[in-house]
């Protein structure tokens, strides 16, 4: 297949079809909501109307505003509606040729979806995650293509190095780095791993993009292997997002048989097969070197770097590990050009960052906004706040990240500022929480989650969290002294030292933060006669 | 045991087959799992999924069928089963309540709901009913915030749920409850 046959698919794709769409939300949060029975009703409307002609009902990814779904739009009519029953959806397909609607409609001019800037989610909710020929509708593989035909792997590496992409796993290592790491390994068998194991609480950006554009994860993967010089690629998703899983192997078929992965990709030299492997419900395979084990079948343990995975990877190959949202943007990036990229966000965090804006606030959802906006312009503006209070903190980066006070909400997003203040980007999770919930107990929280979830390879980690865990229980009960308070704080410092991986290094994070900001909640819970009256923490 | 039933397989019996040698369509669907595999060591964890898939969850016998087989030590196969939160080697429930504890639903207040539903049942986290009529698990995190706190009953995922919905959805499957 040639770049005229590619575009050829994507015309007839696009000319094809009825020119009303009318597109059903089909990811995990709306099916959830029983979705698939709104299909088939509005399914049913549209052949009762004997509208087959002129409209046509698809299943979409991720509509976005998650919090309302399940979400139907119209378009080209431009009509979103929310919280869609079986029951309203006839009203929706008999609106379109002027009744009314029963269903309540969204304004689509609402901050929440003026504010965003997608780049990584410009197809999602758009396309249907389950025909190649849609994403190839919209231009999809024409990077790869491009890349095979046109562009020396290291002119691909310096384009994705000039745009300053950073890792979205949350480290914000420099992506271009990474990959000219990996391509100056000595030539020989390599490896191409999409780390799709979303293990923090409270995020979904990446089963989002699983499920509602998974072509673009493939073709990002793609073009990295051809960069680096793999032919080789895995991705390593959780066990708990079957719908992700699904789709991602009806996706690599499809593209297998479309000459578009495996052998000899657009009859080039150039051959890529990617692989699917499960995991088995671990955290702590989040890790680079946890995940290698556990591709390999063993348990998720992670080990000491160096060597890092670029010079000792998956059975000791040379190994390019990059999070789905990195994936996600290579395309993009290569279409509209690095300075293009580079020009989004601020100095050092370039383009957008994907968050999953989710907890007590009013409007919940998925949201891709340029680097350098407020969390305040975040949970204000587009989060449109709390029900009925005020924010009391924002957390972001999951149990590795840390809990920012209202006072705190100018601070900007991006890599430097939100480490700045003691938290961290993550993968994207954004949990708001009001006025009700105690940091005490949210430290808590995170504590059991880290103490169920090491690996209990190295002692600090293993030994350190569950003796946290108890401090906190014990801080939680009333039965704490200053001295626990004090040997909290130490055991902070220790993990965080200490461990081997990035697990325990950031596990006391939430503790930490809370601390920092919320001294007087865990002063208020000391026992009464161990305070003697004096404040004893200064943090 | 199974393992040695399988190698004395009369050699009438095809590849293809329907029916594994011991008599266990169970077994056949894991040899095939294994098969596909290549019989690859790193296939472990592929394999140990389908033999929870097939059999409801891990048991010793079904262990050292997968170790031989792939010929890899016991302790390994086990290791790994034990490691990972979703392979269990007790028999679960006949029904499933998973509750997810993530981020986002606990502040919604998915720890009420699970309070409530032990409560009601009688067992914690983790455990099976007497009658074996009900597991209740807990999640990290399912990915579905938007609509926390969710609840998964025999594999379909519900939204925002309340302490009483869900007790409503798991007294049917409680026996004497």
């Amino acid at each position: 297949m040639d770049l005229a046959e590619l575009q050829e698919i994507g015309e007839k794709q696009r000319t094809d079809r009825p020119s009303i769409r009318v597109r059903c939300c089909t990811a995990a949060g709306c099916l959830s909501s029983k979705s698939d029975a709104i299909k088939k009703s509005l399914d049913t409307a549209v052949k009762e109307a004997g509208l087959e002609k002129e409209v046509e009902v698809c299943s979409v990814g991720c509509m976005k505003f998650c919090g309302r779904g399940p979400l139907v739009e119209v378009d080209p009519v431009g009509k979103i509606y929310e919280m869609v029953t079986p029951e309203n959806a006839p009203s929706i397909i008999s609106a379109i040729k002027g009744g009314k609607a029963t269903a309540i409609e969204l304004d689509r001019n609402h901050p929440f979806f003026t504010r965003q800037k997608p780049i990584v989610l410009e197809n999602i909710g758009k396309i249907d995650p389950e025909q190649i020929e849609e994403y190839i509708g919209v231009g999809g593989y024409q990077q790869l293509y491009q890349v095979i035909n046109d562009l020396p792997p290291a002119e691909v590496i310096e384009e994705i190095t000039k745009s300053g992409l950073r890792g979205r796993g949350g480290a914000g290592y420099p992506t271009g780095l990474k990959w000219a790491t990996v391509a100056k390994m000595p030539p020989g068998q390599k490896y191409v791993v999409c780390n799709a194991d979303e293990g923090d609480p409270g995020a979904f950006m990446d089963r989002a993009v699983l499920e509602s554009d998974p072509h673009r994860v493939l073709e990002g993967m793609a073009i990295a292997g051809y960069a680096i010089g793999a032919s080789e690629g895995f991705i390593y998703v959780r066990a708990e997002y079957p719908l992700a899983i699904e789709r991602l192997e009806t996706a690599i078929k499809q593209a297998k048989k479309y000459g578009i992965l495996g052998s000899q990709i657009f009859e080039s030299t150039f051959d890529f097969k990617i692989n699917i492997r499960i995991g088995a419900g671990a955290f702590v395979c989040g890790e680079e070197t946890a995940l290698i084990s556990s591709i390999e079948g063993g348990r998720g343990n992670p080990r000491p770097r160096p060597p890092y995975p670029a010079q000792e990877g998956l059975w000791g190959c040379p190994t390019l590990i990059n999070n789905v949202e990195t994936f996600a943007n290579i395309a993009a990036i290569l279409r509209e050009g690095a300075e293009w990229y580079a020009s989004i966000g601020t100095e050092k965090s370039k383009g957008t960052k994907v968050f999953a804006l989710t907890g007590k606030v009013n409007n919940n959802g998925l949201i891709e906004v340029p680097m350098g906006i407020t969390l305040r312009e975040i949970v204000e503006e587009m989060g449109g706040g709390i029900p009925g209070g005020e924010v009391k903190a924002v957390q972001t980066g999951g149990p590795s990240g840390g809990c920012i006070p209202a006072s705190l909400l100018d601070t900007t997003v991006d890599y430097e500022s939100l480490a700045r203040v003691g938290s961290m980007m993550g993968s994207g999770g954004m949990v708001v929480m009001d006025g009700a919930t105690s940091m005490v107990e949210v430290a808590r929280f995170y504590m059991e989650f880290c103490r169920g979830e090491t690996c209990g390879k190295c002692v600090p980690c293993r030994a350190g969290t569950v003796q946290m865990y108890h401090t906190l229980t014990k801080l939680l009960k009333g039965e704490a002294t200053e001295t626990d308070l004090e040997r909290l704080k130490a055991m902070c410092d220790m993990v965080k030292n200490t461990s081997l991986c990035g697990l325990g290094q950031s596990a006391p994070n939430p503790v930490i933060s809370t601390l920092r900001y919320f001294p007087e909640e865990y002063l208020s819970l000391l026992k009464k006669e161990s305070l003697n009256g004096k404040v004893a923490v200064s943090s | 045991m199974q393992s040695t039933e399988a190698k004395t397989k009369p050699k009438a019996a095809k590849e293809n087959s329907k029916e594994h040698p011991s008599g266990d369509k169970r077994l056949k669907v894991l040899d095939i799992t294994m098969k596909r595999a290549q019989y690859r060591q790193d296939a472990l964890i592929e394999v140990l999924h389908k033999a929870q898939e097939s059999f409801g969850f891990l048991e010793e016998d079904v262990l050292i069928y997968v170790a031989r087989k792939l010929k890899l030590p016991l302790s390994r196969v086990y290791g790994v089963a034990t490691f990972y939160h979703l392979f269990s080697l007790k028999p679960s429930g006949a029904h499933s309540c998973v509750v997810c504890l993530g981020t986002a639903c606990y502040v919604k207040g998915s720890g009420a709901v699970l309070e409530a539903l032990e409560n009601h049942t009688g067992i914690h986290q983790g455990e099976t009913t007497s009658d074996g009529q009900m597991s209740l698990m807990t999640a990290r995190c399912l990915g579905a915030c938007g609509i926390a706190p969710a609840v998964v009953y025999d594999g379909t995922v519900a939204g925002r749920q309340t302490a009483d919905e869900a007790i409503e959805k798991v007294k049917d499957w409680l026996g004497n409850h």
